[in-house]
């Protein structure tokens, strides 16, 4: 049988009963979800409901205390050994990390920096982590570090000046340069990253994810602080994404107008527990999440939460 | 058993001694996340003070009676310590508070050479011995000595221990410092005073390295301006396994540093005792960081 | 400076004369927390008499005298009109790339002739102290500081134990070339040091995986902690094993030789470097200026490989680690990986530096690798500005040759009579003086970063927005 990747719509995340607890504290509690391929995938939920958590338990940074969540980057046809995986005790498939090929990844096994390096699942924070000391193309560069590592023959080969290494370096540049024309940020290359206004921070940080060249992307409310012409830009920036890079997205964002106006599909969570699951226009007529965003102060999310106002 | 017995009751005397010191590392490590490196060189000004004072009182003052002098000493050692500790966090500290992280740590670098050098100047290089202040000594069973003066240290220190706990625990200063420890922003917001309460939280830390420099005359008889690395790197180790930030958690690290480097000199080697020591401080910060008792960081992403 | 913030110093009120009485005032309590400073330890000095008992020995004259130039200067700083707003004070100093180039190629040709001007000026036999002990100490730490520079400057990786590698260095040499090379190949014995030189730096680097392995994944102080008591442990086992390193004792090691050519003839009947040039004078001059110029080469190489690797990605992911560790995981950057090649790196550096130590002193013994010598190291690399070759360089400069210079000081025995010895002195102002130069400037003397590539025009980054490290 050909391998052939996930068409669009097809599972590509699929979290199966995860569990966190921090001491006697349950963050999060049996959640079970499915992200697709080629889609955006929104996590939403009053503050508090384990949603970070969730992301950081996707891309390593902690470790669930039960469940499975299985990155499959092969079409489901191909799928059908992941029960035997996870017996095996391996981290991922055979062939899982050859390029071109493809296989499923069990990320509650990966390290945080393997999941970004091996099964490309990359993300952005709540609180933006840039190198803020370093210069804006130095960070799209530093996000390119595994690619050019290899090309520098582990520093051996780039010390010498080799002519692979060099090439390699332009190449990321390109990449790098691209990116920056992408957000709007080509003439502020050689600014220091900290010294960027705070929308543009948000597009960097984004563009330097982008840059490890993911398959899935994590966005940690993208829209936090954005004025609303920001936002209708990082919307667009977005479904480029989707449509352009072909790279899936999951997302948890507060911002109504980004999240009714671009996810395919949207999670909802409330007290670590999964409250509903659909497209927006279900999400937006459950009972249960309106009663949810009920619960807190925000009268203007309230409110766009159950008019599915998309500004 | 009696050997054992014996290095257990040496080995507590010498805890307390880490235990009062580990205090003022992890009061101020808890309160402004520094390590005062200059702590133990405190401590050693300490003992300076409470020779000099012995002197003054015995000889100048001709005061006869011993328990009074050595309370006298006790009282007058910890004023003046705190005040040395007052002025070096309110020169040497404060004008770094909030910049670069490691702008305060080389600062206490400095203030620990300065200090050692300027006692070392002031008193010069050589040991200063005294004829034993406190003797007699008790015989248990089948020879385990225990000397009055080893009984003086461990109840001082308990006194001492139970009236600062006190403070901390159930004044309105030990509230502010607990506020501070938790959110140094939030508590200036609803209006405690942070540098007064920084300051004093250094003259509390000084005032206990003094009681423990009173103890080590008492049970050492001999002081050296060079003394003060040593016992401030054991102290902070006990401030590490007990927990860093936590006062029961010195205390007890203290007693275990005491215990452990009685009895591997006891037993093992009294020449590996010190690596002993920083042995343990090693795989206390590899394999436990929160030490006994201290709560567990969780890394904020 | 002492004392307690009078009402003149309030927010706001900064740059306002402060009023006469208040500055009294303020002195006056600088004054008094003085007095109380000093006594009892400056006013009652312990002296032992005749019969080995101690005696008070009062002082009032310098108390009085402290407590006077306290009360003066504290009064002279209340009274300083228009102070300065204290950002612009504690700005680094800041350089155009122009002048920066400049110094850099100034200060390197300074260096290669700085010998030949000690020569000229005080002639053969006064050059050695001037070659010797400033020249090429002060470039033992400018290499150490660099060398530590990978691991503080760049990865942001606190190590107070850095001397452990020096010491790996050292005695790497000393039992290589004193006990396994006599014992295997004696003839290579002339070689020693360049034989030894590499196997230090491996060894230093292989020791600084060994410790680094376990300690990386700590963070802040408590990595500094750890890499202390390392530090420690090791000087404790040098000093305690006694079959290893000769302990106390120490290890007399065969001195450094011109490529297998000796300076000075141990046994009368070897060709000497002077035989060979045909020099006369005494032949320690040569040496110490070979010795000059080999730990120049030594140090240049280091900044050269630092250099090259910022550009490197290995270089750039330690920069990353060094502003932020978690992003770094985010990107797939394998964090201890990176943190072991800038600890092995640095260490190796360190190990270089301690074979030439050992090969120059003649003798080691544990006495020479103590926590001083970390903290030294450490406040240079801070005080230079974390991750600037130049500013490291002067820092080292102005640290060690103040040291050394305080030596020169025995004149001040005419003022304050014989019994004064001004060697005692310096570790004291050298304690004082890293207080008040972080407090001057805590970012170090240059704070500003180099960017390591860049797409129209390289722009130096403020160093107010580059992170210190928190691992």
């Amino acid at each position: 049988m050909r391998l052939v990747p996930p068409r669009k719509g097809d599972p590509l995340l699929v979290v199966e009963h995860m569990t966190m607890r921090f001491g006697g504290l349950v963050a999060v509690s049996n959640l079970s979800f499915t992200a697709q391929a080629g889609l955006i995938t929104a996590l939403i939920g009053p503050n508090g409901a384990g949603k970070t958590t969730v992301f950081n338990c996707i891309t390593g940074f902690y470790k669930p205390t039960t469940g499975r969540m299985a990155l499959q980057t092969l079409a489901p046809q191909h799928n059908r050994d992941i029960d035997a995986l996870t017996r095996s005790g391996r981290r991922w498939s055979a062939g899982a990390t050859t390029p071109g090929t493809g296989g499923t990844f069990l990320l509650e096994r990966m390290p945080d920096y393997e999941i970004a390096a091996k099964a490309r699942v990359a993300r952005t924070f709540q609180n933006i982590r840039l190198f803020s000391g370093m210069t804006v193309l130095e960070n799209l560069i530093v996000a390119q570090h595994n690619k050019l590592m290899d090309a520098s023959g582990w520093t051996v080969k780039g010390l010498l000046g080799s002519r692979v290494y060099k090439a390699a370096e332009a190449e990321a540049i390109d990449r790098a340069r691209l990116w920056l024309q992408r957000i709007g940020l080509e003439d502020r290359a050689d600014d220091a990253a900290g010294e960027l206004p705070y929308g543009a921070q948000r597009r960097l940080e984004i563009a330097r994810a982008m840059c490890t060249e993911p398959r899935l992307l994590c966005l940690d409310e993208p829209a936090a602080g954005l004025n609303p012409r920001e936002s209708a830009e990082l919307n667009t920036l977005l479904k480029h994404i989707r449509d352009e890079d072909g790279v899936s997205i999951l997302l948890i964002e507060h911002d109504m107008s980004v999240v009714m106006g671009i996810s395919d599909h949207i999670v909802v969570l409330e007290y670590g527990k999964k409250i509903s699951d659909g497209t927006p226009e279900h999400v937006r007529n459950d009972p249960k999440v309106i009663a949810a965003y009920l619960g807190v102060e925000d009268e203007e999310e309230v409110a766009a939460a159950v008019r599915g106002d998309a500004r | 058993m009696e050997y054992f017995i014996q290095q257990v009751v040496n080995g507590v005397t010498l805890g307390s001694i880490y235990g009062l010191i580990a205090i003022g590392y992890t009061m101020v490590f808890g309160i402004i996340g520094m390590v005062n490196f200059a702590h133990g060189d405190v401590f050693m000004m300490s003992t300076f003070i409470a020779l000099i004072f012995y002197l003054v009182l015995t000889q100048i003052l001709g005061i006869g009676s011993l328990a009074l002098s050595l309370l006298i000493i006790l009282i007058l050692g910890m004023a003046i310590t705190g005040l040395w500790n007052w002025a070096i966090e309110r020169i040497a500290y404060r004008p770094l508070r909030g910049s670069f992280r490691l702008a305060p740590l080389i600062s206490a670098i400095g203030v620990s050479i300065l200090l050692s050098n300027f006692v070392q100047v002031v008193q010069g290089p050589r040991n200063k011995s005294l004829p034993p202040l406190v003797e007699g000594i008790y015989t248990f069973g089948d020879g385990i000595v225990i000397s009055v003066k080893q009984i003086l240290i461990c109840t001082v220190t308990a006194v001492l221990l139970a009236v600062f706990w006190y403070l901390v625990q159930r004044t309105p200063l030990g509230r502010a410092q607990r506020a501070c420890e938790q959110d140094r922003k939030m508590a200036a917001l609803l209006g405690v005073d942070v540098d007064r309460t920084i300051s004093i939280t250094f003259v509390m830390g000084a005032a206990l390295a003094s009681v423990a420099g009173f103890l080590y005359v008492l049970q050492y008889g001999s002081v050296n301006f060079s003394d003060g690395f040593v016992p401030g790197v054991k102290a902070f180790t006990a401030a590490v396994l007990g927990g860093i930030g936590s006062l029961p958690g010195a205390v007890l690290g203290g007693l275990l540093i005491g215990l452990i480097e009685a009895l591997w000199a006891g037993y093992v080697s009294s020449d590996y005792k010190d690596v002993a020591a920083f042995s343990i401080l090693a795989i206390t910060l590899i394999f436990m960081p929160s030490g006994l008792l201290g709560r567990p960081e969780v890394e904020k992403v | 400076m002492a004392g307690k913030s009078s009402g003149g110093e309030a927010p706001g009120a900064a740059s306002a004369p402060v009023s006469v009485l208040d500055a009294l005032k303020g002195a006056l309590f600088a004054a008094l927390i003085a007095l109380g400073l000093c006594i009892p330890m400056v006013l009652l000095r312990t002296e032992q008499d005749i019969s080995n008992r101690l005696v008070l020995e009062p002082k009032w004259g310098l108390v009085a005298a402290i407590v006077g130039i306290v009360f003066a200067a504290r009064l002279a700083w209340l009274m300083k009109p228009a102070r300065q707003s204290s950002t612009k004070a504690r700005a680094a100093l800041t350089l155009s790339p122009g002048a920066a180039r400049g110094l850099q190629v100034g200060g390197l040709a300074l260096l290669a002739l700085y010998p030949i001007f000690a020569l000229l000026v005080v002639g053969p036999s006064g050059a050695i102290k001037w070659v010797d002990n400033f020249g090429v100490k002060i470039l033992i730490f400018v290499m150490l500081g660099w060398g530590l520079n990978i691991v503080v400057g760049l990865a942001g990786l606190l190590d107070l134990g850095y001397v452990a590698f020096y010491a790996v260095g050292a005695y790497a040499y000393a039992i290589i070339a004193t006990k396994v090379i006599p014992a295997t190949a004696p003839a290579l014995g002339p070689y020693a040091f360049w034989i030894c030189l590499p196997i230090a730096g491996l060894l230093a680097a292989f020791w600084g995986i060994i410790l680094g392995f376990p300690v990386l994944r700590l963070r802040g102080d408590y990595l500094a902690i750890v890499t202390l008591a390392f530090g420690e442990i090791i000087r404790l086992v040098l000093i305690n094993w006694i079959d290893f390193s000769n302990g106390y004792a120490g290890i007399q090691t065969p001195r450094i030789t011109f490529f297998g050519v000796p300076f000075t003839s141990l046994s009368g009947d070897e060709r000497t470097f002077s035989d060979i040039f045909g020099l006369t004078g005494t032949p320690t001059v040569y040496r110490a200026i070979f010795l000059y110029y080999v730990i120049l080469c030594l140090a240049l190489l280091t900044a050269a490989v630092t250099i090259r690797l910022r550009r490197m990605p290995i270089g750039r992911a330690w920069e990353a680690l060094r502003e932020d560790e978690i992003a770094c995981r985010s990107l797939g950057i394998n964090t201890t990986n990176t943190k072991l090649t800038a600890f092995a790196i640095g260490a190796g550096f360190g190990g270089f530096a301690g074979a030439f130590f050992s090969a120059r002193q003649g003798f080691i013994d544990p006495k020479s690798f103590e926590f001083i010598e970390s903290a030294t190291i450490l406040a240079i690399v801070v005080l230079g500005g974390m991750g600037s070759l130049l500013g490291v360089a002067i820092a080292a400069i102005a640290m060690i040759g103040g040291i050394e210079i305080l030596r020169e000081l025995d004149w001040l025995k005419r003022i304050f009579g014989p019994d004064f010895d001004p060697a005692l002195y310096r570790m004291l102002i050298f304690g004082l003086a890293m207080v008040l130069m972080m407090i001057w400037k805590p970012r170090g003397l240059i704070s500003t970063r180099e960017p390591t590539i860049f797409l129209k025009e390289r722009r130096a980054v403020s160093g107010a927005l580059v992170k210190e490290g928190h691992g």
